[in-house]
């Protein structure tokens, strides 16, 4: 481990604008402790993010930073990390951000598997702009433009990612930044496109919305946590677990003969976790997929032609020396 | 047959002459060895090679038809002309495509064995048409088809290898009728087919059969020959404008020794851009093709954020996109060149046709005050300077640059006098000159401090910025000062412009004024019309933002200012607005270039109604 880097280092004098409170405080905290652990200095590390909420985090950051427009925090630091690979990039989204005006941008950004952390903070509600609803709203839920509640079904996050090809696919919930830090981590260690859902509370226009599986005094109960090689148990004296019956998973009492093993390289199992719905099933935390394949750069080859060659080039096509 | 071209039809020092055909025909390659050959042989030529709208739509279709059209001349030319000397149709729905543009008179070469019953029906077209026109054309009826096998019977050939041919048989024809010699596109043939020499014979002896033909027929050729241009020795070739884009960015990466951006969505007619660059991975030139065309301006953002030099190019729908990523280049103040190859209509209007008007929304195309250089290029071979221009004001002003292009620009080419590479201004970057993001120069430019590098650590983004650390400001003066700051650093751009020139007679009382790919055909009028006693000044704009310090005295000279471009009047109205003179707009919506004939008569009107 290197010591070298505290938290200080990757903090600064912005004055801080998010509500109190807000489950951001909590994420923009892990980062500052994660950070320093992984060794680089903090001029190697930058933060893109777009608007809403989570986008001011780079303003928070003592790091490189650049706070874009709607739903283009993806594109900009596919070009960034594209075309300089000796910096570690992270993209801080939102729900609105990521999933609804910039969706079209992260489907390609996970299928190209640019090397990029990709944290989308989902607070199932638009915040910045105080309380209309989002592409992960629930169902039902009562907002500024839905008083009648949500008509439609909510996005997906962990599916869309899965079916666009991601290489890393993780959920965490801010209210455990013990474990935050650990994804985050595995997040960045990844080599490829990494996709973490972090649940955050809006305390304002969606508080406790995740509080039945996100508290502390819940977490053992309503969450699962996911390791590799694990079986799938929860509860608080772990005596629950997931087996496979046929296609689908379902809840019996654990028993290490019947209860199931995650292994993160297995799709079709992440895409069953990642459809188990609360509170028919306990919300799994941790790295749901991971698999290893060629990261999108343009930055492998280097310009080695010569002034000569140039003039070659020049003269490629339908050339002539007039005398 | 004999073909006895009628005097009147080519008592002019320009000739113009056009291949039509399917696009599998080999028009292109056909016309491109022919432009070689009237180069070396001293001419000066312009080309445009007319591609269907609809690619590949079925052969002998009017929606298939392909064309390659060449202008040459024993003096300097700026258009690929607008009515044709010579007519060389390859079937009926060629015919009716262009034969509209044929001069009376005019020599039309037909292919007479792809001119059956079936053909016409094919084409939805009636012989008739034919019939009704034979008096007005000298027309000459080549079996094609028939004499192109012929000449080929002796080499071991499968049908279609040994029709294929048939274009070096129109080329033969054509160079003889031109007083061409077959010397060039021998060495080509050669050159080409090396690995596939039966076929290489077989075009070889094709070329030599349609030359001696024509010299058989006794083809009027006298009328074709013409002298030679007095073109500066040198290495020269043929660059349409998207080949210009291409070896422009090419340069700056060898220059530089350090890769460059080029990052697009396929579009009409900007893709060939795309196409040429993913041909120069080589030479530092790396594309992106982006998921959409706010992706494209989004990726060069960001690496230009990193300290890339980035391009993205599109056309007019694709430029609506990207208005929003422009903004942010403007407030973060990054360099960037956006290129749009301007193309014809509102919505998806004309894709394959040519037009100006996107010149209001390169201008003023964003919300807030957002301002920006805009510059355009006057011909193909034009476009690599003004790429590397964009660049060299894009690092220099730290700003986000549009370049205005056009699609005849994009696809018609002339001669390029190749430059040595070592020669060609590109911009001089420096790095992290100010510890602050937001400290500036004496142009107002802001320092480029590139992540990754300790000490010069910052956030930037899409908010209201205030002094040198570029802190977000909500403060209403800041605003007001900022609004002012930004505008005032590209208005002194302008200091750095060349003088502008004035061509024609200065002293004229009558001013053409235009901008991008218009200056071919204004050109073209100014000099005929000085031919003919007519006095006329010409200035042509390189920059449309900010305009030339000195254009608002210069206008004041002119009685008459006539604005021409390819739209409804933008820059007509905005030099109106600007400098509150009477200038009047000489405009076109009809997705083609300005015929010199129209501004001809124009200009001779404007002087009588002095």
């Amino acid at each position: 481990m290197n010591n070298q880097y505290t938290r200080r280092d990757f903090e600064n004098a912005n004055e801080i604008r998010w509500c109190p409170g807000c489950g951001d405080y909590a994420i923009l905290a892990a980062l500052q402790r994660l950070l320093p652990e992984l060794g680089l200095a903090p001029e190697k590390h930058v933060f893109v993010s777009g608007i809403g909420c989570a986008g001011r985090l780079p303003y928070y950051m003592n790091a490189y930073g650049f706070h874009t427009i709607h739903g283009r925090a993806t594109a900009i630091a596919t070009g960034l990390k594209a075309m300089h690979d000796d910096l570690t990039v992270w993209v801080i989204t939102g729900d609105g951000d990521a999933l609804s005006i910039g969706a079209n941008h992260l489907i390609h950004c996970l299928r190209r598997n640019v090397n990029v952390n990709i944290l989308l903070f989902n607070n199932q509600i638009y915040g910045l702009t105080k309380g209309q609803f989002s592409p992960t709203s629930q169902k039902g839920q009562i907002t500024k433009t839905s008083p009648q509640g949500v008509s439609n079904e909510p996005m997906n996050p962990l599916t869309l990612a899965l079916a666009a090809g991601a290489s890393f696919v993780a959920r965490a919930v801010d209210k455990d930044p013990a474990h935050l830090v650990q994804v985050l981590k595995k997040a960045y260690e990844h080599p490829g496109c990494s996709f973490v859902e972090i649940y955050q509370d809006c305390n304002i226009f969606n508080h406790g919305a995740f509080d039945p599986f996100a508290l502390k005094e819940n977490r053992p109960a309503q969450t699962l946590l996911l390791e590799e090689g694990e079986p799938l148990v929860f509860g608080p004296q772990r005596d629950s677990a997931l087996v496979l019956q046929a296609d689908t998973f379902a809840i019996a009492p654990y028993d290490p003969a019947t209860a199931h093993i995650h292994q993160a390289n297995h799709f079709v199992g992440a895409m069953r976790l990642a459809q188990l719905q609360f509170p028919d099933y306990p919300v799994p935390l941790g790295v749901y997929y991971q698999n290893l394949r060629e990261n999108y750069t343009l930055t492998t080859d280097s310009t080695t032609q010569s002034m000569e060659d140039l003039r070659q080039l020049y003269a490629s096509r339908t050339s002539w020396e007039q005398s | 047959m004999q073909a006895h071209v009628n005097a009147n039809a080519v008592n002019h020092e320009t000739i113009v002459i056009r291949f039509v055909g399917d696009s599998g025909d080999g028009v292109q390659l056909l016309g491109e060895q022919l432009t070689i050959t009237a180069a070396l042989s001293g001419r000066d030529v312009r080309t445009l090679p007319d591609f269907p709208a609809e690619i590949r739509a079925p052969a002998g279709t009017i929606g298939g038809v392909s064309g390659f059209q060449l202008a040459m001349a024993d003096q300097a030319i700026f258009t690929a002309g607008e009515s044709l000397d010579v007519l060389v149709a390859l079937n009926p729905a060629a015919l009716k495509h262009s034969l509209q543009y044929l001069n009376q008179g005019g020599l039309l070469i037909l292919n007479e064995d792809n001119f059956t019953d079936k053909d016409w029906q094919r084409a939805g077209v009636s012989s008739d048409l034919l019939t009704q026109v034979a008096g007005e054309y000298q027309i000459l009826h080549v079996p094609l088809v028939r004499q192109t096998l012929e000449a080929v019977a002796h080499l071991d050939l499968t049908h279609p290898q040994a029709k294929k041919t048939k274009n070096f048989y129109v080329l033969g024809l054509v160079l003889w009728l031109f007083d061409l010699s077959t010397e060039h596109c021998l060495a080509f043939i050669h050159k080409k087919f090396n690995h596939h020499k039966t076929i290489g014979e077989a075009n070889e002896a094709a070329l030599l059969a349609g030359y001696n033909y024509a010299m058989t027929l006794e083809l009027a050729k006298q009328h074709y020959a013409m002298g030679e241009l007095g073109r500066p020795q040198g290495n020269y070739r043929q660059i349409t404008g998207i080949e210009a884009v291409g070896l422009a960015m090419a340069t700056l990466a060898v220059r530089m020794q350090t890769p460059v951006l080029v990052a697009g969505y396929p579009i009409t007619p900007a893709s060939g851009i795309l196409q040429e660059a993913a041909r120069l991975k080589d030479y530092g030139v790396k594309l992106f093709q982006s998921e959409d065309e706010i992706a494209a301006i989004g990726v060069c953002l960001g690496a230009a954020f990193g300290g890339t030099l980035a391009l993205t190019v599109t056309s007019g729908p694709g430029f609506d996109l990207k208005s929003e990523t422009l903004g942010l280049a403007v407030i973060t103040e990054l360099p960037l060149v956006v290129v749009d190859v301007q193309r014809a209509g509102a919505s998806t209007g004309l894709p394959t046709k040519t037009g100006q008007s996107d010149l209001r929304q390169a201008l003023y195309g964003r919300h807030g005050e957002a301002p920006l250089p805009v510059i355009a290029a006057k011909s193909p071979a034009d476009c690599f300077d003004t790429i590397l221009e964009a660049f060299c004001l894009a690092v220099r002003y730290m700003t986000p640059v549009v370049v205005l292009l056009d699609a005849y620009l994009a696809n018609a080419a002339e001669p390029w006098k190749m430059p040595n590479p070592e020669d060609v201004p590109i911009p001089l970057i420096e790095y992290n000159r100010f510890t602050k993001p937001y400290q500036r120069d004496e142009h107002l430019a802001r320092s480029w401090n590139k992540p990754g590098t300790a000490g010069f650590i910052h956030q930037i983004g899409g908010l209201e910025k205030q002094g040198d650390e570029g802190r977000v400001s909500y403060d209403a003066e800041n605003h007001q000062q900022m609004v002012t700051l930004r505008a005032e650093k590209i208005n002194g751009i302008a200091k750095d412009y060349p003088p502008l020139e004035i061509e024609g007679d200065p002293n004229a009382s009558i001013l053409l004024l235009s901008w991008g790919s218009t200056y071919g055909a204004v050109r073209s009028a100014v000099s005929q019309s000085m031919e003919a006693g007519v006095s006329v000044a010409l200035i042509h704009l390189r920059y449309l933002n900010p305009l030339p310090r000195e254009l608002g005295d210069l206008l004041a000279r002119y009685q008459r200012i006539l604005v021409v471009e390819l739209n409804t009047g933008q820059l007509c109205q905005l030099l109106r607005a600007q400098y509150l003179v009477n200038a009047e707009s000489v405009s076109q919506c009809n997705g083609q270039s300005f015929s010199v004939s129209r501004l001809v008569a124009i200009i001779q009107e404007s002087r009588l109604n002095e």
